[in-house]
Parts: C-alpha cells; sequence; structure tokens
C-alpha cells in the first residue's frame, strides 16, 4: 500500500517536472553540448498536463458523439483482446515446446540455442513480412485475416519467455521427487501431469508477466506496421499525426496503452494469486 | 574424463542445433520450391541470401544507423541507471519514488513514447530514437543493479561489520562486486533489447533510414526476399550486441565463467 | 591473575523493545571466560546462545549489563580487531579466491600485500590447504569452504575465536574431522574459543566447559566443567565422554517440560 502511494507520489512528481520544465524550457527546443535534444515547449508540442486530462472528454472528430475516452477506450479494449489471443496462443506454443524439450534431450540439444538466442535477436522485425501475410496467404478455404498478423506477433514475442521459464520449471523436481514417481511406476506422462506442471508453477508466473508485456507491444507495433484499424496502436498513430492541431490527443491514446499493459499485468497478477494460494513465493529466476 | 574426451563430446552437442539450423533451413527451400510458394508470401533462403549480397552496402548502411542509435542508448541507459541504482543504495527516498515506476514501467509498452517524442524534439534527428533506447535500458539497467546493490548476502555483511568495516569499505568490497553480476545480467537483457527499440522507434516516424523503415519499405513494395535480407541484418545485429555483452561478462568476472562450464 | 578474556555482567537482551513483538531473549547472564579455554554454548532452539554470541561480538547492543573483552567494552574490542568470528555459512566472497577472501580482514586493516599474501598463505598451511591458494570457494567442499572461513577468523592471529555453528551445515564425519582440526589449531595458537552448537557430542568433545542454556528467556541453567584430557580419535568411545554427554543431556532435559514457546523472531 505504501509502493502504491510512492508510484502515485512518483506520477506526480514527474507532472510537476513536466509543468516546470514547459514553463522554463526554451520554446523551440534547444541544444546541450550542440545535441539537439531539449524538447519544445511551446503548446503545440507540449501541452500541459490538465490539457491532456481535458483532451479526453472532447468529441473525437469535430461533430462526432463519441468522446476521446470512449473511443481511446474502444480501442484499448480492441487491442487488449488481440494481446489476449497472442498471449494465449504463445502459451500454448511456448508450454508444447518446452513440454517436448523437457521430454527429449536432443529437442532441448537442438532447440534451446535458437530460443535463447531469439530473445537476442529482434523478431520484431519480422512483423511488417508477418503483416503484409494478411488477405494473400491462403490455405484451402482459410484466407489469413489481417488482425491474425497482429496476434501471431503478439504470440511470436509472447512464446519465447514462456518457453524457457515452462522449460525450468518443468525439470526443477528434485531428483528425489523424480525417483520417487519412478517407484510408482508412473510413465513420462503421468509424472509431467503430477510433478512437473504443478513444479513449474512458480517458473510461469514471471514468465507470463514478460510474456503479457510483450504481447502487448507486439500488438502495438503490429497494428502500427499493418494499419490495422479498431486499436489503440493506430489512435497513437493518427492522433500523433494530428500533432501540430490537437497536441494534447495523443496523450489520451497515449494513456490508453498504458491502461492496457497495466491492465495485462493486473490479469496475470490475479492468475499468479490464484494459481499461488496455497504456495510460498515465486521462485526468483 | 580425458580433456580430448571432453573436447568431442562438446563438440558432439554443440553440433546438434547446428543440424537443426540447417536441416531447418534446407526444409524451408524445399517448401518454397516444391510447393511453387509465391516470394511476396516466403522467399527461398537462397533468395535471400542472394538479396543479402546483392544489397550488401545499403544494408550494412542501416544496420549502422540502427546500430549507432542502440548503442548510443545503450550507453546513456547504462550510465542513468547505474547512477540512480547507486543513489537509490544511499538515499532510500530515491529507491522508494522509482522502484514502484520501474515496476510499473516493465508492465506497460514504453515504446508508445517515441511516437511523442519526435514531436517534442525533432521529427529530422536520432535522438528521438536514442533517448527511447536509453529510457528502457535505463529502467532494466536500474532495476538489477538496485537489487544486486541492497540484496546481499546476510553473513557477508555480519562478517564486515564484525571487522568494523564502514559504509563505503563495505559498498566497495561487497555490495559492488555483488552488483556486477547483476549488472551482466541487466546488461545482456539490455543490449538487444536496446537494438529492437533502435528501430521499432523508426515505425512511430522520424527519418526512414534505419533498419526498422527498409524493412517496411520493402515490404510495401513487395522485395520480399530484399526485406527479409534486412531482417538477417538485424538479427545480426542484435546477435552481435548479446554476444558483447556475454564477453564483457566474461571478461569481467572470470570467476563466473569457469562456474558455469562446470 | 589474567585478565579474562571474556567478561559477561548482567546482561540482558530485549528486541523491539516497547514493541507489540517485543522478546526477552536473554535475561541476567553472568559468564566469565579465562584465557585459553574453549567454552561451548549449547541449548535449545531460541535460547538466545547466538544472541549471547554477537553481544560478544558487539554486533549487537545489550539492553542492560556489561560485556567486556579483553578487559575493553566490546565494541573497542571489534574496532581493535581483537578476535575472529565464523559463521554457518561460510560467508566466503564468490569473486575471490581463497587467498583473497583470507586477506580480507587484513585489506580492510591497511596491510600492505606482502604482509598480507604471507599471512594468508600461514593461515591457509595452518588449516591444510596451502593447495588452494588460488582456487574459487565453490570449488571447495563444504568443509573446506569452512576450514577457509576459519583460516580468515584468525588471519590476525587474534586472542578471541567466536563461533556460532561453524560446522552445522557439514555431515557427521567431515564434522568429526574439523572439530579434531580445530582444537589442534587452537592448541597451537592457544586461542579461546567461545563456540555456539547444537549438537552434545560437539560440545563435549571441544570444549573445557560447556553452558547450558535454558529456552527463551534465556538464562544460564548449568556450567559442566569437561576434563577429558587431550583429545584423540578414541576419546568420543571412551566412558568418560559418554559421562559428559550424559550430564550435559540431563541438563538439557530438564526443558522438556516447558511449554511451547511464542513464535518470535530468531535468537540473533
Amino acid at each position: 500500500m505504501v509502493d502504491a502511494a510512492f508510484f502515485v507520489a512518483g506520477l506526480a512528481l514527474l507532472g510537476v517536472g513536466w509543468e516546470v520544465y514547459k514553463a522554463i524550457g526554451p520554446a523551440n527546443g534547444g541544444k546541450v553540448l550542440g545535441v539537439r535534444i531539449l524538447p519544445r515547449t511551446e503548446n503545440t508540442a507540449m501541452p500541459h498536463v490538465w490539457a491532456m486530462f481535458r483532451a479526453f472528454s472532447k468529441p473525437e472528430v469535430r461533430g462526432s458523439s463519441r468522446s476521446i475516452l470512449s473511443v481511446v477506450a474502444a480501442g484499448a479494449w480492441f487491442s487488449g483482446r488481440m494481446a489476449l489471443a497472442g498471449l494465449f496462443l504463445g502459451v500454448v506454443i511456448g508450454m508444447t515446446l518446452a513440454i517436448v524439450m523437457a521430454r527429449y534431450k536432443i529437442a532441448e540439444r537442438g532447440l534451446l540455442p535458437y530460443v535463447v538466442l531469439s530473445q537476442t535477436v529482434p523478431l520484431i522485425a519480422l512483423a511488417p513480412l508477418v503483416v503484409s501475410w494478411g488477405g494473400k496467404l491462403k490455405i484451402g478455404g482459410f484466407t489469413w485475416q489481417r488482425w491474425m498478423s497482429a496476434a501471431a506477433i503478439s504470440a511470436f514475442l509472447a512464446f519465447f519467455p514462456i518457453a524457457i521459464g515452462a522449460l525450468r520449471g518443468l525439470t526443477s523436481p528434485s531428483p528425489a521427487a523424480l525417483e520417487l514417481m519412478d517407484s510408482y511406476a508412473a510413465p513420462w506422462w503421468k509424472t509431467l501431469v503430477k510433478l512437473r506442471l504443478p513444479s513449474s508453477v512458480p517458473y510461469l508466473v514471471p514468465a507470463l508477466k514478460l510474456a503479457a508485456s510483450a504481447a502487448v507491444v507486439g500488438t502495438i507495433v503490429a497494428e502500427i506496421s499493418t494499419g490495422l484499424r479498431g486499436g489503440i496502436g493506430r489512435l497513437i498513430i493518427e492522433y500523433s499525426r494530428e500533432g501540430t492541431s490537437q497536441p494534447a490527443k495523443v496523450f489520451t491514446a497515449l494513456f490508453g496503452a498504458a491502461a492496457l499493459g497495466l491492465a495485462m499485468a493486473g490479469l496475470v497478477a490475479l492468475l499468479d494469486a490464484f494459481a499461488s494460494r496455497h504456495r510460498p513465493r515465486e521462485a526468483s529466476t | 574424463m580425458s580433456a580430448v574426451a571432453d573436447l568431442r563430446r562438446r563438440t558432439q552437442h554443440a553440433l546438434v542445433p547446428i543440424g537443426f539450423g540447417v536441416a531447418f533451413l534446407t526444409v524451408w527451400e524445399l517448401f518454397v520450391r516444391v510447393r511453387h510458394i509465391k516470394p511476396y508470401l516466403l522467399p527461398r533462403p537462397s533468395a535471400i541470401w542472394g538479396e543479402l549480397h546483392g544489397n550488401a552496402t545499403l544494408i550494412r548502411k542501416a544496420v549502422i544507423v540502427s546500430g549507432t542509435n542502440a548503442l548510443v542508448g545503450l550507453l546513456v541507459g547504462i550510465v542513468a541507471g547505474v547512477a540512480v541504482a547507486f543513489a537509490a543504495g544511499h538515499f532510500k527516498i530515491v529507491n522508494r519514488l522509482v522502484t514502484p515506476m520501474a515496476i510499473a514501467v516493465s508492465a506497460m509498452p514504453i515504446i508508445v513514447i517515441a511516437s511523442i517524442l519526435y514531436n517534442l524534439i525533432s521529427a529530422t534527428s536520432q535522438v528521438p530514437r536514442r533517448l527511447m533506447a536509453a529510457v528502457i535500458v535505463f529502467f532494466v539497467v536500474f532495476v538489477n543493479v538496485a537489487k544486486g546493490l541492497t540484496q546481499v548476502d546476510r553473513t557477508q555483511t555480519e562478517l564486515m561489520r564484525s571487522y568494523a568495516a564502514s559504509d563505503v569499505e563495505i559498498l566497495r568490497k561487497v555490495r559492488i562486486p555483488n552488483a556486477l553480476s547483476h549488472f551482466f545480467t541487466a546488461l545482456k537483457v539490455a543490449a538487444p533489447l536496446a537494438v529492437v527499440t533502435a528501430f521499432v522507434s523508426e515505425y512511430f516516424g522520424g527519418l526512414q533510414d534505419g533498419l526498422g523503415a527498409k524493412i517496411t519499405s520493402n515490404v510495401s513494395n513487395s522485395r520480399d526476399a530484399v526485406a527479409w535480407a534486412y531482417v538477417v541484418g538485424a538479427c545480426l545485429l542484435g546477435l552481435l550486441f548479446y554476444g558483447t555483452s556475454v564477453l564483457a561478462e566474461r571478461f569481467a568476472m572470470p570467476w563466473q565463467a569457469r562456474r558455469v562450464e562446470r | 591473575m589474567t585478565a579474562p578474556a571474556v567478561e559477561v555482567r548482567g546482561v540482558t537482551k530485549v528486541f523491539n523493545k516497547g514493541k507489540a513483538n517485543q522478546v526477552e531473549a536473554l535475561t541476567d547472564i553472568d559468564l566469565t571466560i579465562t584465557p585459553g579455554e574453549l567454552v561451548s554454548l549449547i541449548g535449545p532452539s531460541g535460547c538466545g546462545k547466538s544472541t549471547l554470541l554477537r553481544l560478544i561480538a558487539s554486533l549487537i547492543e545489550p539492553t542492560a549489563g556489561t560485556v567486556l573483552v579483553n578487559g575493553k567494552p566490546a565494541e573497542q574490542a571489534r574496532r581493535d580487531q581483537d578476535y575472529g568470528m565464523a559463521f554457518q555459512q561460510s560467508g566466503l566472497f564468490d569473486w575471490r579466491t581463497v587467498t583473497k577472501n583470507i586477506e580480507l580482514p587484513l585489506e580492510l586493516r591497511g596491510w600492505d600485500r606482502a604482509k598480507r599474501r604471507a599471512q594468508a598463505a600461514a593461515m591457509l598451511d595452518l588449516v591444510k590447504l596451502g593447495d588452494f591458494a588460488d582456487h574459487y570457494p565453490w570449488e571447495l567442499s563444504g568443509g573446506m569452504q569452512q576450514r577457509v572461513a576459519i583460516a580468515r577468523a584468525l588471519a590476525f592471529t587474534p586472542a578471541l575465536l567466536l563461533m556460532d555453528e561453524p560446522f552445522g551445515a557439514l555431515d557427521e564425519m567431515t564434522r568429526e574431522h574439523m572439530q579434531s582440526e580445530l582444537i589442534g589449531i587452537c592448541a597451537q595458537t592457544r586461542t579461546t574459543v567461545v563456540f555456539v552448537t547444537h549438537s552434545i557430542p560437539e560440545a563435549v568433545y571441544l570444549s573445557n566447559r560447556v553452558v547450558v542454556m535454558s529456552p527463551r528467556p534465556g538464562r544460564i541453567a548449568a556450567r559442566i566443567d569437561v576434563d577429558l584430557g587431550a583429545r584423540n580419535d578414541d576419546t568420543r568411545e571412551a566412558s568418560e565422554f559418554f559421562k559428559k554427554v550424559t550430564e550435559v543431556r540431563e541438563a538439557l532435559r530438564g526443558f522438556e517440560h516447558v511449554e511451547a514457546m511464542p513464535r518470535g523472531i530468531e535468537d540473533r
């Protein structure tokens, strides 16, 4: 609870800092050591903090009956659903991969280096390519929808932390526990269900946090590269283009994206609380 | 196990992923050829290789642009992250203010602020991207280094107190070496992240000279094989950053490397 | 008469005084230890033996009473580095070699490199680990790590050694071996030792005197002199040894009828 208070205090401090800089900073931005790094403080670039909040109540488009708040909320909801789809898919793929790697040592040896390296390699570079499949890829009677690209990219980013976390968790039971299952003549998949999977919960939780965050980023970036309508990524780009006429608008979309991220994190936290209700705290990786 | 047998075993182990990789590329190539997959869906690895060679100079230029942005952002973020972590170790108030923010930021897609950075600073310079990368790196480095400075083995602090060691001595001899391993954990995550941030920021606007923009433009011009070639460039850049981090860790903490090899 | 190595007078220790979770760890402790003695503190969990050790080490302050080490207040003794300390975890630094670990206290006192090297080497020989000077702690077994920790504790060849269950994490055979080693080292260096332990045979084997403590709030319940002469491999099988072990056990058994202690802080 005290942490929450400090968080709010931190936010307030940021807001104050914003206004202070706005008051004293150069209207057209400035240079530090020859580098143009100081932000512009005029209202078209740097709106007042209260203007950002006021913008929520304005109509989205002149004459429209929908307020920005409702548009942003709808956008966040749209993106949120895709991120969840991506997260779910990522969990399924990640867990499957982890189980295969836990079962077959050769799979682990052959695939794990790629799994690890993929976290270092900017997979999101593939986003525009995956997105280009939209409308073009046809398998049987099934056409790849554009929104599937967004979900796929989300899943792509989400599945790696899950795969790594799950693999760690699945291989975490002590030799004593494994020997116990052997003494019951339990087949591998029974050991999986009764021992390995429950043991992996404390490892999956931090992995899920990472994956949820990655899924949100993946969705938003995918929307931006696709031009997919309806989501918050699209709104961010649209509103930032209106930057000079309505500078505060883009901030509403940013807050929406932040809220989305926090909502996903909250969801994972709830899942954590539920899954770990009889356990000590999560394992630190 | 003798050294020779050990080496042989290690080589055999290393061959497995290489084997998987080669098999994967072969299947990919055959699949595209046999099923006559259109190039705008999935180009052949051989075609990608061709484009990689053909556009080598251009690709290298884009890699340098994105790479420089990532590097500048990484360095700035590291300096800031370490500095604030030390401040947080010393002044409780800094810790209490920054840590909840860091946790919240890790949940949010903070990269979206790239969109306003172009407006705030300049749409024609690389500074917004570098700043974006710096911000993301800062949070990763801060969280880990702060943890390393404060979460020290209890026996070790008791020992130092039994030596009547001053706070500075405890910092130098215990907290900092402890934080070093946490720092490298952060670096191995932050370095590739800086690369990703550098070119994802390009999707939000600004100059179109880096890897992100080039990939997008080639895709929209249906030059998929070329786009894939740029992707390979991006992957190599990411690997370079990660590999350098791993080497830096081995260099700075030789005792850790020997331990892992056990 | 030589000054006592350790003099504890009327010491009481209360944790979290005045708050809801107040705990009286020690009550009215009087203990005098003569130089060259090896005294064990033994008692059930929560009896305050570790707390008493830390009071002697001046890592915590008594709520009442005084602690004198080498005739000085405990805090002064700590500043003068009059004692060495070993804990249950070896507390070795992963990033330092064995030698550098032993040199740590010497560095803090500003000894120059040559002197440090020489002293560390000497201590390493004392614990018979000279061959492992450039190894890292994780390359050594648990018993060896504890030997390094003891070598480090002896770095200044202090007159007093404080040990908090240093062999607690070791297996029985290594433990017995380490006990013999410790006796050998102390005989050579003529160090006074205060040794906290959970193990009755260990207390009897090592000590000249066993101090039995009662459960929280800790008091000294019994002081048992142990006169087994020079220790060797046969000592543990001698009938006098078993008699002493029984004597200590009986002293401890008196507490079985005490009701369950309230859960509180660990006895530090």
